[in-house]
C-alpha cells in the first residue's frame, strides 16, 4: 500500500522532470509539450512499452498526459478487437469520455464562475 | 540593411549572455517533487475508489481522471494553480490537472468577448490540439492493430 505511493511518486516525478528537462533545453512551448506527450504516450502504448510502466508506477503512469495517450491508444485497441475497424475510430473517443466530458463540464464551470487573475 | 552571419553571431552572443540563466538543476528538481505529489493525490483518489466506493478497474481510471481535472480547474479557477505553476514548471504542466488548467486559463482570460466565442472557443486554445493529436494518433493505433492482429 505505502509502496504504491512511492512508486506513483518516483514515477510520476520521473516523466514531469522529462517534461522539464525539454522544457529547459528546447525552450518550445508548454503546449506543444502536451501535445508531445499525449502522442508520445500513444505511441509508447502502441509499442506495448508504456503498459509496465502502469502496473509499476499506477497514478504515476496514468495521470501525466502519457496516461492519457496510454488511455487512448488502449481504447483503440481494445474496441478494434470488439468491433473490428470501426473500434478505430470510436475506442480512444470512448475509453477518455470521462474525462473529457469532465473538463468540458469543470472546465465551462470554473472559468464562468471565476474571475481571472492579474499575473 | 543587409545582416551578415556575423553580425547574427554576435547578437546571439548577446543574447545568450544577458538571457536569465534558470538553474535547470533546481528546476528539475522542484518539477520531480510536485509532479511526484501530483500523481500520489491521483494514487490516493485511486484507492479510495478501490477501498471505499467499491469501484471496477475500467471505472477507476476514469474517476481519477474526473477528480484530478476537477482539482486542477477548481485551483486554476482560485488562482492557485499559477502559483503552483510558477514553482513547478512541468511538474504542473504535465499532470492531468495541468491539462484542466490549460482549458480554465484561456477560457476565464477570454471571458469578456462572450460565452460562445469566448469562453466556449478558448476552452479548447490549448487543449485542442491535445485532443487532436491524440485522437489521431489512437486512429492511427487502431488501425494498426486491426490489421496487425
Amino acid at each position: 500500500m505505502l509502496m504504491d505511493f512511492v512508486f506513483a511518486f518516483i514515477i510520476g516525478g520521473v516523466i514531469c522532470t522529462i517534461g522539464q528537462l525539454i522544457l529547459s533545453y528546447t525552450r518550445i512551448t508548454s503546449a506543444r509539450l502536451l501535445v508531445l506527450f499525449v502522442v508520445l504516450g500513444v505511441a509508447l502504448t502502441a509499442l506495448g512499452l508504456y503498459e509496465p510502466i502502469v502496473q509499476l508506477g499506477g497514478a504515476g503512469a496514468t495521470v501525466p498526459l502519457t496516461g492519457f495517450g496510454y488511455a487512448l491508444a488502449n481504447g483503440a485497441i481494445e474496441a478494434v478487437e470488439e468491433d473490428g475497424i470501426m473500434g478505430a475510430l470510436t475506442g480512444g473517443i470512448k475509453n477518455t469520455a470521462a474525462g473529457i466530458g469532465a473538463a468540458i463540464l469543470f472546465g465551462y464551470l470554473a472559468a464562468i464562475i471565476f474571475k481571472p487573475h492579474t499575473k | 540593411m543587409k545582416i551578415t552571419s556575423d553580425q547574427s553571431k554576435r547578437y546571439q552572443a548577446v543574447v545568450n549572455e544577458t538571457m536569465p540563466k534558470s538553474n535547470v538543476l533546481a528546476q528539475v528538481l522542484k518539477a520531480f517533487l510536485v509532479g511526484g505529489i501530483i500523481c500520489c493525490i491521483g494514487e490516493g483518489i485511486n484507492k479510495i475508489g478501490v477501498l471505499l466506493l467499491d469501484m471496477d478497474e475500467k471505472t477507476i481510471s476514469g474517476f481519477v481522471s474526473v477528480v484530478m481535472i476537477f482539482l486542477g480547474a477548481l485551483l486554476t479557477g482560485i488562482g492557485v494553480y499559477d502559483k503552483i505553476g510558477n514553482f513547478a514548471g512541468a511538474g504542473s504542466i504535465v499532470p492531468i490537472t495541468g491539462f484542466a488548467n490549460s482549458i480554465v486559463a484561456p477560457a476565464m482570460e477570454h471571458k469578456v468577448e462572450g460565452f460562445v466565442l469566448g469562453v466556449g472557443a478558448q476552452l479548447f486554445s490549448l487543449a485542442g490540439p491535445v485532443l487532436v493529436y491524440g485522437t489521431i494518433a489512437s486512429i492511427v493505433v487502431g488501425v494498426i492493430a486491426f490489421f496487425v492482429r
